[in-house]
């Protein structure tokens, strides 16, 4: 395998007596785009500060291209960033915000001046050039710092929550934009969002951060469909959480709310009288008995809510409460609220969270 | 109810005028009195021609110009410093740029005298040329409540720490980040901090004095204490150089870069 183009190891970042990083590691391969996700305070932007030189760590290494930048202050690293705050410099316009990097390197203003003018294509603002920061859209001004981070071609690209103060429909779009042009570029990528949305739809790899540790890395379908730990499971998607216990380990019994279900094969390591949590996603649960889900649950519908192209059902089962979804029918009515139903789903969808 | 509080806030405001321009208008006349019987310019035309208004003037129009550029380069760099890196030193810096306003000056000049005295290890005072560098160092130290402030100000308008970050990974070092970040950013507050820097100088008359320079305060002073009308006319040509100064700030700030969070 070849040797990867970052590699962050065993990283710690400590404040006085806090530790925000410990014994952080991470390869990313060349063209990669990796995401950084969790909640706010659990040290994924510590991180990308780190390797844009922004923090010291306080222990392990970052290495570039086979190059250990862990102690190069950020104007040696040949880094591209985007900010949050966008951070346009307001006395600059356009083409002079996106020429600085290009100016400050040395290049000559004519191949700057070429430079700029192919940035502002690539991210479809030919004619911006000579605007000023503060005459733009939020959108257009991160399209800008995007084109500004990318315009002197820094060997790894680094994203701050670049879409976090835009308005939900310019996020949905822009992510999309950046995601192509990076493709486009094949430059490293690493994105810092505590959006899982944004993270499972343009990541190559997610890296689900917790506490300062990375709880799981891979890939946005194994990061949804295969959580290493209930928190990732919790954080990432919808997450129906059942108690129940272990009736016959052998055969992978378990009861839940006095009904018997049987997950062969998941509970390894798990005695009789365990008390275990269950995890299923809605989309893995269906209203009534359907062919391929081989296990059920009855109970009685507390909830419904008419959201479109998507009915979003509570069934009460004991003491939990299930959510699924269902697409809307014209022709059938939605089911209503106090009428006895039954689940069902197939063992292997349901999750044991460790 | 609406119109009785209309009327006491134009009588409050028509008090307050009058405070401030009845004594104005009174000096104004009274410096065109100094021809019996009729309003002249006489006492502008002797200033303007007398060439000890000249020489002290221009005296002092340079050594305003080196504290400025000097307050700037001591003033900025620190602010921006202090805002980035070492933020909970701020009040420490706030205390210490107050102190010339508790500080009278003559205190502050005589510590000079001691201090640089011709017998001392940097003797100042020792040349003329030592003494006006002393004087320029003196002007700063009193306008740096005034320039510190302005400087801090327009920098609690921008991001200091992004902006210097963002001009950090596109490979700019600190020089580059001042004077091609920063500085533009806080012009406005800078030229603020320079003109009200220059109206203290033109006028200051303790310092000049007792270090002897041939600065605008001292003839002020001493044109007043040997003449009639003059005093009235140079109080009205300074009043006029205050307010050009306060006009420049106002129509600089104008072209001052617009943030693109606070666009107007």
């Amino acid at each position: 395998m070849a040797d990867p183009f970052l590699s962050i190891q065993h990283v710690r970042k400590s404040f006085g007596a806090t530790t925000v990083v410990e014994d952080f590691s991470l390869d990313v391969e060349p063209g990669e785009f990796v995401s950084f996700l969790g909640p706010s305070g659990c040290g994924k932007t510590t991180v990308l500060r780190m390797v844009a030189g922004f923090e010291e760590p306080s222990a392990g290494k970052i290495v570039v291209a086979g190059k250990d930048i862990t102690r190069l202050k950020p104007n040696q690293r040949n880094v591209g960033m985007v900010f949050q705050a966008y951070a346009l410099f307001p006395n600059l316009t356009v083409a002079q915000n996106i020429a600085f990097g290009l100016k400050v390197a040395g290049m000559p203003k004519a191949d700057a001046d070429r430079r700029v003018a192919e940035m502002l294509d690539i991210i479809k603002l030919p004619q911006m050039g000579d605007r000023y920061p503060y005459q733009l859209s939020g959108g257009q001004q991160q399209r800008i710092a995007l084109a500004r981070a990318i315009a002197p071609k820094p060997k790894l690209l680094l994203l701050d929550e670049p879409l976090s103060a835009l308005d939900a429909k310019v996020r949905v779009s822009l992510r999309e934009e950046i995601r192509s042009i990076q493709k486009k570029l094949g430059i490293t990528t690493i994105f810092v969002t505590h959006d899982q949305e944004e993270a499972l739809s343009i990541s190559d790899r997610i890296a689900v951060m917790y506490g300062g540790k990375a709880e799981q890395v891979g890939t946005p379908f194994e990061i949804y469909n295969r959580p290493a730990t209930k928190f990732v499971a919790n954080f990432v998607g919808t997450l129906n959480v059942l108690e129940g216990t272990v009736t016959d380990a052998a055969s992978g019994m378990v009861r839940v709310n006095s009904q018997e279900v049987a997950l062969k094969g998941k509970l390894n390591g798990s005695k009789s009288g365990d008390t275990l949590s269950l995890a299923l996603r809605p989309e893995a649960i269906s209203l009534g008995r359907q062919p391929g889900r081989d296990s059920s649950l009855a109970g009685e519908i507390s909830e419904v809510h008419f959201l479109g192209s998507v009915i979003r059902v509570r069934v009460g089962i004991g003491g939990s409460t299930v959510s699924l979804d269902t697409f809307n029918s014209p022709a059938t009515p939605p089911p209503a609220v106090g009428e006895k139903a039954e689940i069902s789903f197939a063992s292997s969808d349901m999750l044991v969270l460790h | 109810m609406k119109q009785g509080s209309r009327f006491w806030a134009w009588l409050v405001f028509g008090v307050g005028t009058t405070y401030f321009i009845l004594p104005l208008l009174a000096t104004f006349e009274f410096s065109l009195r100094k021809r019996r019987g009729e309003y002249s310019f006489d006492a502008y035309r002797s200033v303007f021609e007398d060439p000890n208004f000249q020489t002290t003037f221009t005296y002092s129009v340079v050594v305003a110009i080196f504290t400025i550029l000097l307050g700037v380069l001591l003033v900025v760099p620190t602010a921006y410093w202090i805002r980035l890196r070492l933020p909970n030193l701020r009040p420490v810096v706030e205390f210490i740029t107050l102190l010339p306003l508790v500080i009278p000056a003559i205190v502050i000049v005589f510590g000079y005298i001691r201090m640089f005295g011709s017998n001392s290890t940097l003797p100042f005072l020792a040349t003329a040329r030592g003494t006006d560098v002393l004087l320029v160092i003196g002007y700063a130290v009193l306008a740096l409540p005034y320039m510190y402030r302005a400087v801090d100000t327009g920098l609690r308008t921008i991001d200091v720490r992004t902006l210097t970050e963002a001009a950090q990974i596109l490979g700019a070092g600190w020089t580059t980040i001042i004077a091609r970040i920063i500085l533009p950013n806080v012009l406005i507050a800078v030229l603020s901090g320079a003109f009200l820097s220059f109206a203290i100088v033109i006028g200051e008359f303790t310092m000049a004095s007792l270090l002897n320079r041939p600065a605008f305060g001292p003839y002020l002073q001493n044109i007043g204490a040997n003449s009639a009308y003059e005093p009235s006319a140079l109080a009205i040509i300074s009043f006029a150089i205050t307010w050009g100064c306060m006009s420049l700030i106002q129509i600089l700030s104008r072209f001052a870069p617009k943030s693109a969070n606070r666009p107007n």
